[in-house]
């Protein structure tokens, strides 16, 4: 990463200053852990909350998440297939849930208001590192997927129709984890800049049609993720004739 | 940082947002069309056609932020700032 070529002067947007931590060798982003651990822990309390005092008739939190569980199995079973959906709900709604809260809690917490010695914290997923893990995780899985479903037969996939298509389904299985953290990443970073920009330009009332826009875009880039991610677990086990 | 590379990256990042939106935005406007088309021929049918169709503009624009990601690289992380 080179310094910055120049200084802009939109408000305090800051990419690609990040507050360093040390931990041996490695030098790691602390804002995006920060920020990752509070979606993490506020996402355990609201599971732990909804299912403490469990009732046949939900209520409050426990509906809403009979709700998302609902929302998750009907996206899995969709994607993946009746049989094994139910071994991929938990990783397909954790990645979901994540992105989604990630997305919302850059947008609407007010993070701002604390100062780090340098860089700014803001949504886990606005930083490149995040989206990459999570897109070669999702790559991980639907490989393993495939091999503990199908075993060595899930190789006959790369010449399915025809041997042709072999060169193509290698290079798939680099740009699907290229394509999906990009797409994230980009979305995400793309919505802080345009709003930070249009603070810089008109500080009142502008920018709040923008803000709505970039929640909207921000739960759907969630939803694409999670169905990409279920889709590709799909085809990695679904039987060919 | 000399003021060639500056330039150049100026003018590419430019390029790469602007070239890259022409592609996007005619491929949602003919998804428009057809969403539209449909709607007009089966109103009942407008919910499910709104959702596919929302979920497809999101994946053609993920096309457009492809350039972005290089435009942001170029003014924010430049290789070659050197």
């Amino acid at each position: 990463m080179g310094s910055l070529p120049f200084v802009l002067p939109f408000a305090e947007l800051e990419v690609g200053k990040h507050l360093y931590w040390q931990l041996g060798n490695l030098r790691i982003h602390g804002q995006v852990f920060m920020t990752s651990w509070i979606v993490i822990g506020a996402l355990l309390a609201l599971v732990v909350v909804g299912t403490k005092k469990m009732e046949r008739d939900p209520r409050g939190v426990q509906n809403l998440l009979e709700f998302l569980w609902d929302y998750i199995r009907d996206l899995a079973r969709t994607q993946i297939g009746e049989k094994v959906y139910r071994d991929w709900m938990p990783f397909i709604g954790t990645l979901f849930l994540f992105i989604f809260v990630s997305n919302w809690g850059g947008a609407l917490v007010p993070w701002r208001l604390i100062h780090l010695p340098s860089g700014e914290l803001g949504a886990p997923t606005a930083d490149i590192n995040t989206t990459v893990a999570l897109a070669l995780l999702v790559s991980l899985s639907y490989f393993y997927a495939g091999l503990s479903n199908k075993g060595l037969r899930y190789f006959e996939y790369y010449v399915h129709p025809t041997p042709i298509m072999l060169p193509f389904k290698i290079v798939e299985d680099f740009t699907k984890p290229l394509s999906l953290s990009f797409r994230l990443f980009g979305n995400i970073l793309a919505d802080e800049l345009v709003v930070a920009v249009l603070v810089f330009l008109v500080p009142l009332v502008l920018p709040i049609p923008v803000m709505f826009l970039g929640l909207f875009t921000s739960a759907i880039q969630a939803l694409i993720f999670a169905t990409l991610a279920a889709y590709y677990i799909g085809e990695a086990v679904e039987e060919h004739h | 940082m000399d003021s060639i590379t500056t330039a150049a990256s100026v003018v590419a990042a430019g390029l790469a947002v602007g070239l890259g939106a022409i592609g996007p935005g005619i491929g949602q406007g003919s998804a428009a069309q057809g969403a539209v088309e449909g709607i007009a021929r089966q109103p009942e049918a407008e919910g499910k056609i709104r959702g596919t169709l929302l979920l497809s503009f999101a994946f053609m624009e993920s096309l457009t932020i492809y350039g972005l990601v290089v435009a942001l690289v170029l003014l924010f992380a430049n290789p070659f700032a050197g």
